[in-house]
């Protein structure tokens, strides 16, 4: 700890750290732009200029940078000194005088970081009286809006998006003052992580477009700490809601998870609770009519079917562990089903057996990006879980940070970092997929092979690292040595780290990446091993436990079954159109609770609507075990209510009393811990509804929110009273305490001048890049167990040999389209890609068709026609098809199908 | 003592004075221009809305009696989808009126709004707009703003240059 | 001769009551004249049926009693003030052979009657049971304490000088010399302390609306509190009328007949009320009880001793 003397008065500080962010750490206001906790210091801007002295007899001292100096023992500045005051005000002064007079019509007003250090600097009035430049925007896709008026050259865009980011299309351009920061052409931004630029940029250049269509400023939303459901990596948000529709997702940041940074579907992914397809109102259906009836009716009639008996529930791994939970209650923990397709079901099983008994410990995505060698195995990690990929990117530069604290150059020092390892090879970065991955540019090796060959890649790498691991028959040469080559990168690194994923739907692949990751431990070594999990609360639903789907299937041909209550489930997502429908035809009363129609809920006879992931408190087990808490922004319009407490009152109404006394979420966790060890941690993942500070709730509104009195005034001038929450600490209005407190507590982070999400955030951390005492950063179930590490697994698969007549069908995941919510969401459905059938170019020679030809794929007795797209980077013998989107959803993948040329089919196209 | 009854004395002397009150409303009387009375939304010299919807109004309101949504039009022009005053709620303190960027919401010397119903007294954007400029003349928020609109390009607006020519590197 | 004695006493209620009510608007107006307004002059020609229209207003509000009160108290409370000052005009001679009842000790009566008002007060700001309300009566009792002491006092003055009690011979031994001539310290104690005793400003305390909401009557409503309201003008037109009695030649006076001038001098010492109401701030409660003790008390026992000495002087 060193002693940084600021205005005279001594204070802690830490010497590894710039004097800005020890300056910022210490709850002192300093103005500042092109500084970022994630993207390092560069000097850019000039702003952070503080008076440094020699010693306390200096007295003229000089002007520094306080971002670009460090934090020695004995360092001596002043930020008050006049000449301070005045540099920045002056740099300020310089940096406004093109600046647009936006601010009310700018979506960044109210969170804008320059609106802030200008007033933080003084500089209240324009004195600039000539003309301003301007710039024409650029349009960027729908996800942003381009604004470059308002620019002030902070560089930081760029460094995000290229730097921290990987983007290839986003560029500083032209010189002097005229610098400008866009694409060589209009169009939509490539890189996956592009929506952060609406947070990274401290002024309104580049803005959330979906927000803008139906803007409210960040006060007068009402949020609530909540968790992404777009994937299993549960990275923490900040919903927003205004009158009853939500309006944005921003960043919540939390240093073990998502840190600074969401991807661009979890950002924009909130688009599917306004959807048009919600469901609002129950619906019954009575002789062959779909009809809306009433909460009490509905109640009823579902409480008839619960008396009835002989009822199944079949949960989902997109449903909370409450939700799960309750129905598990309601039907039995032996008639519950986990609401998987059989594959994804032995899948999980599969990874949860490696992460129980394995000696490799899950990462947190802050870890993954301390790696320092890392190996993927089978997964296309920036489509399946995008923000793991943004981490796994950081860990490239782990060998480049260590040559630079090698040559004594701060790690904040972003810009003498990048300089002095300029051209070095980045850390040992391998992967294998079946095709070319986004990753594939910080990779030093990649190899693409069939499934079954990626898993024997795997197991030799295995082998070369610990000889006791399995050996693989029959290895070509040039496979065993590039084995050889990840075993020795693997082994020479501190932490290494093995990713896989279920994506490939290949249980060999996963035994491979567990038997690497522990070999690698027996060697002593800190390895992570990181699943990339689809769905939010898979691993909740697996740590519950409860039967395949499959057998749900048989159940009901057997005639013992009577009702089934499907919980935010679409079957037909998770089994074949012939399986579904036999399943559906045979259910006599089929209950769906869900918030969006879908083509299983449209043939229900009881239909419940409930909360979209901002309606409903509820505990999520993310990929890595850990387990978070959402919570709810805004009760909904309608008869919605959470899963569990429509379940709750059918039990009640049918005289059942498993659910007696669960008046809130605090009750169902209570009796969860009861009934399932496994999972009594997770009532800790974040404060009960019994929390207070300062004897005070936690509001869920902004002390300056606004409109209180007239936001339903059209409906009936009389106000109703705020809802009351007896679910978690947080209340349906302004009241409650307003004072400062951890990021996990705050939805909307504000500091006292300080108003933009990531700045204001900064400020709310006792120690920059810690989240500050009694955080609830979600509480991790899953441990490696100690003592004996369990054998490796044995079974190696056959060699891959491509088929002369049939090719092997495997699943390709798209960033945008392939996940089952933010298909609701419109503005990511103008993103995703059609459907399409990727083929090797040796293998579209063979069949004589192009690129955007068509191609009928004949499977399991039924053929679909799909668009060609030549894939170069994939292997002959294989053909991938986009996951999760019509026609391949609920399809069992990999299969092996015949492919032909659909007849006519470009003609067909031409004329139409 | 003395001051006592020379205080009587000088209360007493009120009798030979003219009474200040205005025997409203046979009476009517004289608002001055500043007035803060009922508020209304006005529109720029050219016709148009002069909100902007920034919901500044809203948020200086000490009563929270103004809810609005922001919208634009296809050329980017922001206005307010809908805009709500409960003037049951209202102080007519005039903070929005100072809080308005634009001169849009204008308190003006007009103040009989009594309604036996109270649902009456909630205002929507249609009773609240009025044709003309209001108190303050000549101004028009886009002229001066650095986002384009219909009818305004970029570099179009005051004392704005052209939009910089970026495949041009002459100095 | 009954018949006779029972109209005047209905003339007589009917007379004060209505002068009562009215009087709230001629203060309402007077108060509007010294500060530049006009008052109410809305009801009937120049406002004079606003006291009409306030009675309509309070006989029709919620007769509520509060449910922590006590209840029987309560009650009662007001009416005690209405009857102990109604009482009280059964004494007062209006002009030779007009008045109810010529007690040997009138004097005494009236005392006896002032100081029963004050219970109305005290019990009123008891039964209530609100801190406002008890503090109202616990001043009340205090003031009243102070003030009956030298109000007492003063009026021996023309007792001495009259050599009786009776009022009537009170005004006839002014015949030659009002009594405020050589008692002008004793009509000033008089004063001071009917003023207390009316509790009308500057000596509000028990009311005080800027400190304790309404003092005594803070939880009454509709005509309990229009008793209360009542009352103390009734009290004013009583306090006037006994000044006009004890120091100002009652009825004497030359060209209009006696009753008018009863009127007249009653009348000037109600606008006098009402104008000390518009110019004078309240004291503070110890102010007014160290004033009540430590000025006006000795002064009222020495305007005594000296009225007794030139009495016996004279006399002896």
């Amino acid at each position: 700890m060193a002693t940084l003397y600021i205005d005279n008065t001594p204070y802690p500080a830490d010497p590894a750290q710039n004097v800005l962010q020890n300056v910022l750490a210490l709850g002192l206001d300093l103005e500042y732009f092109c500084w970022h906790p994630a993207l390092g210091a560069v000097g850019a801007c000039r702003q952070c200029a503080v008076k440094a002295f020699k010693d306390e007899n200096d007295t003229r001292g000089k002007i520094v940078m306080a971002c670009m100096t460090p934090a020695a023992d004995g360092t001596r500045i002043s930020i008050l000194h006049p000449d301070a005051k005045a540099f920045r005000a002056s740099v300020i002064e310089g940096l406004m005088l093109n600046h647009p007079h936006d601010c009310p019509v700018c979506d960044e007003g109210g969170e804008c970081h320059l609106q802030d250090m200008t007033l933080m600097s003084g500089h209240l009035a324009r004195r600039y009286r000539f003309r301003k430049r301007t710039f024409r925007n650029q349009y960027l896709g729908p996800l942003l809006k381009h604004e470059m008026n308002r620019c002030i050259q902070c560089y930081r865009c760029v460094r995000f998006y290229q730097d921290y980011a990987g983007g290839r299309d986003l560029h500083a351009f032209h010189l002097r003052n005229t610098v400008y920061f866009g694409r060589e052409q209009d169009g939509v931004l490539d890189n996956e992580f592009s929506g952060n630029l609406d947070e990274v940029c401290p002024t309104g250049v580049f803005k959330d477009a979906t927000y803008g269509r139906h803007y409210v400023r960040k006060w007068d939303l009402e949020t609530a700490p909540s968790v992404c459901v777009h994937c299993g990596l549960g990275c923490n948000i900040s919903p927003g809601e205004r009158y009853g529709t939500l309006r944005r997702n921003i960043n919540r940041y939390n240093p073990e998870v998502n840190g600074y940074f969401l991807c661009d579907r979890g950002r924009y992914g909130y688009e599917h609770a306004n959807s048009p397809a919600r469901i609002r109102e129950p619906l019954l259906r009575r002789e062959g009519k779909t009809l809306p009836i009433s909460k009490k009716e509905a109640v009823r009639h579902l409480g008839e079917l619960l008396r009835n008996g002989r009822v199944i529930g079949i949960g989902s791994p997109r449903a909370s562990l409450e939700a799960n939970f309750a129905l598990r209650t309601a039907v039995g923990p032996d008639r519950f089903f986990a609401g998987m397709a059989d594959m994804q079901y032995r899948l999980l099983s599969v990874i949860l057996d490696i992460l129980r008994n394995g000696p490799a410990r899950t990462p947190s995505l802050a870890e993954i990006e301390r790696a320092d060698a890392v190996f993927i195995l089978g997964e296309d990690v920036t489509n399946v879980t995008p923000r793991m990929a943004l981490s796994l990117r950081q860990s490239a530069r782990q060998s480049a940070r260590a040559a630079a604290a090698k040559l004594k150059i701060p790690l904040w020092n972003e810009i003498a970092v990048r300089d002095a390892t300029h051209g070095q090879p980045s850390s040992p970065f391998f992967i294998a997929a079946p095709a070319a991955t986004r990753l594939d540019e910080v990779a030093t090796e990649t190899y693409r092979a069939a499934p079954d060959e990626l898993a024997r890649l795997g197991h030799a790498v295995a082998h070369a690292i610990d000889p006791n691991a399995s050996a693989v028959r029959d290895l070509s040469p040039p496979l065993g040595a590039l084995a050889e080559r990840i075993a020795r990168a693997l082994s020479g690194a501190e932490r290494p780290l093995v990713v896989s994923g279920m994506s490939l739907h290949n249980e060999a692949v996963l035994h491979a990446a567990a038997n690497i990751a522990w070999a690698l431990c027996r060697e002593g070594k800190k390895t992570g091993l990181a699943f990339a999990i689809p769905e939010s609360n898979a691993v909740g639903l697996g740590l519950m436990g409860g039967r395949p789907l499959g057998e749900a299937f048989q159940a009901v041909g057997h005639h013992e079954v009577e009702t089934v209550l499907l919980l935010e489930n679409d079957l037909t997502r998770r089994a074949d159109d012939a399986t579904v429908n036999a399943f559906l035809d045979a259910v006599p009363h089929l209950v769906t609770l869900d918030l969006l129609h879908h083509p299983t809920s449209t043939r229900s006879e009881l239909v419940l609507p409930v909360g979209s992931y901002a309606e409903a408190t509820g505990t999520l087990v993310s990929g890595e075990g850990r387990a978070q808490r959402l919570f709810k922004v805004f009760i909904p319009k309608g008869e919605i209510q959470e899963s569990w407490r429509w379940l709750r009152d059918g039990m009640a109404e049918a005289g059942r009393k498993e659910m007696e006394g669960w008046r809130g979420l605090d009750d169902v966790i209570a009796a969860m811990a009861r009934a399932i060890p496994a999972l009594a941690p997770a009532g800790n993942a974040a404060p009960s509804a019994a929390f207070r500070i300062a004897g005070q709730k936690l509001p869920r509104e902004s002390f300056r929110f606004s409109g209180r009195t007239a936001i339903w005034a059209d409906e009936s001038v009389h106000e109703p009273k705020p809802p009351e929450d007896p679910d978690s600490p947080f209340a349906f209005s302004m009241e409650g305490y307003g004072g400062l407190r951890p990021a996990s507590l705050t939805p909307l982070p504000w500091a006292p001048g300080w108003n933009s999400n990531q700045q204001a955030n900064i400020k709310l951390q006792t120690k920059v890049g810690e989240s500050g005492p009694g955080a609830h950063l979600g509480l991790r179930l899953i441990e490696p167990p100690e003592g004996k590490a369990p054998p490796y697994f044995g079974e190696v698969p056959a060699r891959f040999m491509p088929r002369a007549d049939r090719w092997l069908l495997i699943p390709r995941y798209h960033l945008f389209g392939s996940e089952e919510l933010s298909r609701y969401a419109p503005t990511m459905m103008e993103l995703a890609p059609a459907p399409t059938l990727a083929l090797s170019p040796d293998d579209a020679k063979r069949l004589r068709v192009g690129e955007d030809d068509e191609m009928e794929v004949e499977l399991e007795g039924r053929t679909d026609t799909l668009l060609i797209r030549i894939d170069t980077s994939l292997p002959a013998g294989l053909a991938s098809v986009s996951a999760g989107m019509p026609p391949f959803v609920g399809v069992a993948l990999p299969a092996w199908s015949r492919l032909r040329p659909a007849a006519g089919g470009r003609m067909l196209r031409m004329v139409s | 003592m003395l001051s006592i009854l020379r205080t009587m004395w000088d209360v007493f002397l009120h009798v030979f004075k003219r009474p200040v009150t205005i025997p409203y409303p046979e009476q009517k009387a004289v608002l001055s221009p500043r007035y803060r009375g009922r508020i209304i939304l006005s529109r720029d010299p050219d016709g148009g809305e002069r909100c902007v919807a920034c919901y500044l109004c809203a948020v200086a309101c000490p009563v929270d009696c103004i809810a609005l949504q922001a919208t634009q039009d296809e050329t980017g022009r922001r206005y307010p989808e809908f805009f709500r005053i409960n003037f049951s709620r209202c102080i007519f303190c005039g903070y929005c009126e100072e809080a308005c960027p634009t001169y849009a919401i204008q308190l003006i010397p007009e103040f009989e709004m009594g309604e036996y119903d109270r649902q009456n007294m909630v205002y929507e954007k249609e009773d609240l707009l009025i044709a003309g400029e209001g108190k303050y003349h000549g101004y028009n928020y886009w002229k001066v703003a650095g986002a384009a609109i219909g009818g305004k390009d970029k570099g179009e607006a005051e004392r704005e240059s052209p939009p910089v020519d970026l495949h041009s590197l002459l100095p | 001769m009954i018949l006779r004695t029972l109209i005047f006493i209905v003339g007589l209620l009917f007379i004060t009551l209505t002068l009562a009510g009215w009087l709230t608007w001629v203060e309402r107006r007077l108060l509007a004249v010294w500060q530049d307004r006009l008052g109410p002059n809305r009801v009937g020609p120049f406002g004079t049926l606003q006291a009409l229209a306030d009675a309509i207003k309070l006989f029709t509000k919620e007769d509520w009693v509060p449910p922590f009160a006590d209840k029987s108290v309560f009650v009662i409370a007001p009416a005690i003030i209405l009857i102990a000052v109604l009482m009280s005009f059964v004494i007062v001679p209006f002009a030779p052979g007009l008045l109810l009842a010529n007690l040997n000790i009138g004097l005494l009566f009236f005392l006896a009657m002032s100081s029963l008002s004050v219970y109305s007060i005290v019990l009123g700001g008891w039964a209530s049971n609100s801190k406002y309300a008890l503090l109202g009566g616990l001043r009340a009792a205090a003031q009243m304490i102070t003030y009956e002491v030298f109000l007492g006092l003063s009026v021996m003055g023309p007792v001495l000088l009259a050599g009786s009690f009776r009022l009537t011979d009170i005004v006839e031994a002014q015949q030659e010399l009002w009594f405020v001539v050589p008692q002008f310290l004793g009509f000033v104690l008089f004063l001071i302390a009917g003023v207390a005793e009316t509790r009308r400003l500057p000596f509000d305390l028990p009311e005080a609306e800027t400190e304790l909401a309404a003092g005594f009557h803070t939880e009454y409503s509709g005509m309990k509190f229009g008793m209360f309201f009542i009352g103390e003008y009734l009290g004013m037109i009583l306090l006037s009328a006994m000044i006009t009695t004890l120091y100002l030649g009652g009825w004497h006076g030359p060209f209009l007949p006696p009753i008018v001038w009863f009127l007249l001098k009653s009348s000037f010492f109600l606008v006098l009320f009402i104008l000390l109401r518009a110019s004078l701030p309240r004291p503070r409660l110890d102010q007014l009880m160290s004033f009540g003790w430590k000025v006006l008390l000795p002064l009222a026992l020495a305007n005594l001793l000296a009225t007794g000495a030139v009495v016996l002087m004279r006399g002896g």
